[in-house]
């Protein structure tokens, strides 16, 4: 079982250093809606093809994890967990570049960050990835509760900017633009936190065989 | 220095009037495993046995084409039979244990070959046995007698048996088939780490075992090889039609 140790040993490894990637990248975008600064725009756009090339190389080693070794057990769900949660993470990476371009040629008003909590909904979800390459690192579920109640955090502020921003845009016309890229990048951080919900869901499918998908609430 | 360790050109074998091997164009390259499969009857072991010129042995084998080892012939006239089989070796679907202590089994090779220096042949029988993940489990009863040991014991004797003449190829010939499941992951985790010093080909019946410890795959049918190739490719995206038949369990 030497070989297929050291497979799946290498295959947590490349999952865990995309994920921080990831991480990275959501980080830069919430520091560049806050900065207006291009630089990190130029990065998050550079960084999105080394995204794609871990969600590539990821899907064929475990193809070949699979093929090769034909694991079972907790093995079995460990490589179909890391399966989805790579393309989880590639959707998330996507999320992070589209932010970026639309950052690119906008300037937010300190007002319309303010009002729209955007910070905070950046801090949310990062802390979200956070706590689930966490939990997935150490193979412990008990913060994946955490995620859950937060993705309803994500869920309620997306629900409530249409509101905050159709008031902004009654107050400053000319803003419409860049009030609408906010609300482009709000939906996005919304589904970000969707992602990482999923994510928790495929680690507790790994870790405890059980399947939460298409369940109204995630019980521990 | 050659490309290839192990290669065949235009290689062609007949047992009388029957063709066994069509046409084989091989090569394997250095410190990797190569796996041979097909249904029985395609060729497999007749290629193996072509390595060390065991075929030698079979009346009315005639042979055509090319064989080399580390770029040379070994089937020039000039070769010395006995040498060769000393840097390839060969480990066989049944255990083989010599009527001997689990010591001398190891060291036989080297009496024979005059070794008489006692530290030295100590030395390498310990360094054999570790190498062949033995060591542990005999190292208090080397006295005993090879037929003590349990069948995944004799075979890793046997293996222990084939380095101590330091080959540089190991040839094995369903190594584990005659192995219970446990004997059989320990004989697969040995193949993966000696791979690191030797150059392995095995033939296997058990298609899982040649994705679990091979690094290359020869699919074999009729005396042909269809199709070699990475082992993740074979198992992944073969080429041939007859080879996806095979591995899907379709044909064989």
């Amino acid at each position: 079982m030497i070989h297929l140790n050291t497979e799946l040993q290498i295959l947590k490894t490349d999952i865990l250093e995309m994920w921080n990637l990831v991480i990275n990248q959501m980080s830069k975008t919430s520091e560049a809606v806050e900065k207006a600064d291009c630089d990190i725009v130029n990065e998050i756009k550079a960084n999105e093809k080394r995204v794609d090339a871990f969600e590539l190389k990821i899907n064929m080693d475990c193809e070949n994890i699979l093929a090769l070794f034909n694991p079972l057990a907790n093995d079995l769900r460990f490589v179909l967990a890391v399966l989805k949660i790579n393309y989880n993470l590639e959707r998330i990476g996507d999320y992070a570049h589209n932010i970026a371009k639309l950052i690119e040629d906008t300037t937010f008003s300190k007002n319309s960050l303010k009002e729209t909590d955007i910070k905070n909904m950046f801090e949310v979800s990062i802390k979200m990835l956070t706590d689930a390459c966490e939990s997935f690192e150490k193979e412990d579920t008990h913060k994946l509760q955490k995620i859950f109640r937060k993705d309803e955090k994500l869920d309620k502020a997306n629900k409530n900017a249409n509101n905050i921003i159709a008031d902004l845009i009654k107050k400053k016309p000319e803003d419409i633009q860049s009030l609408l890229n906010l609300l482009s990048i709000i939906r996005r951080l919304e589904r970000v936190g969707d992602q990482t919900k999923n994510i928790g869901e495929e680690i507790i499918f790994y870790m405890e065989a059980k399947i939460l998908r298409h369940k109204k609430k995630n019980i521990s | 220095m050659a490309e290839y360790k192990v290669e065949t050109k235009n290689l062609n074998l007949f047992y009388g009037e029957f063709q066994a091997l069509n046409n084989i164009n091989f090569i394997a390259k250095e410190n990797t495993v190569s796996a041979f499969i097909g249904p029985s009857g395609c060729g497999k072991s007749t290629l193996l046995r072509v390595f060390n010129r065991m075929n030698d042995l079979i009346d009315n084998v005639k042979m055509d084409g090319k064989a080399f080892i580390d770029g040379k012939n070994i089937y020039k006239k000039n070769v010395v039979v006995d040498e060769l089989r000393k840097n390839v070796g060969m480990v066989f679907q049944k255990p083989n244990p010599f009527p001997k202590s689990i010591f001398e089994n190891v060291a036989y090779g080297l009496r024979v070959n005059g070794v008489h220096d006692n530290k030295y042949i100590t030395h390498v029988v310990e360094s054999s046995l570790k190498k062949a993940a033995l060591w542990d489990e005999v190292k208090d009863k080397l006295k005993k007698s090879a037929f003590e040991l349990s069948g995944g014991q004799q075979q890793r004797l046997c293996i222990a048996r084939t380095l101590a003449v330091e080959p540089s190829i190991v040839l094995m010939d369903e190594p584990a088939s005659a192995l219970d499941p446990m004997s059989t992951a320990k004989i697969e985790d040995l193949i993966y780490e000696l791979k690191k010093n030797y150059t392995i080909i095995i033939v296997t019946h058990n298609m899982q075992q040649a994705g679990r410890v091979s690094d290359y795959t020869a699919f074999f049918y009729l005396g042909e090889l269809v199709e070699y190739d990475e082992t993740k490719t074979i198992f992944t995206n073969p080429k041939d039609v007859k080879t996806q038949n095979y591995i899907t369990g379709r044909f064989g």
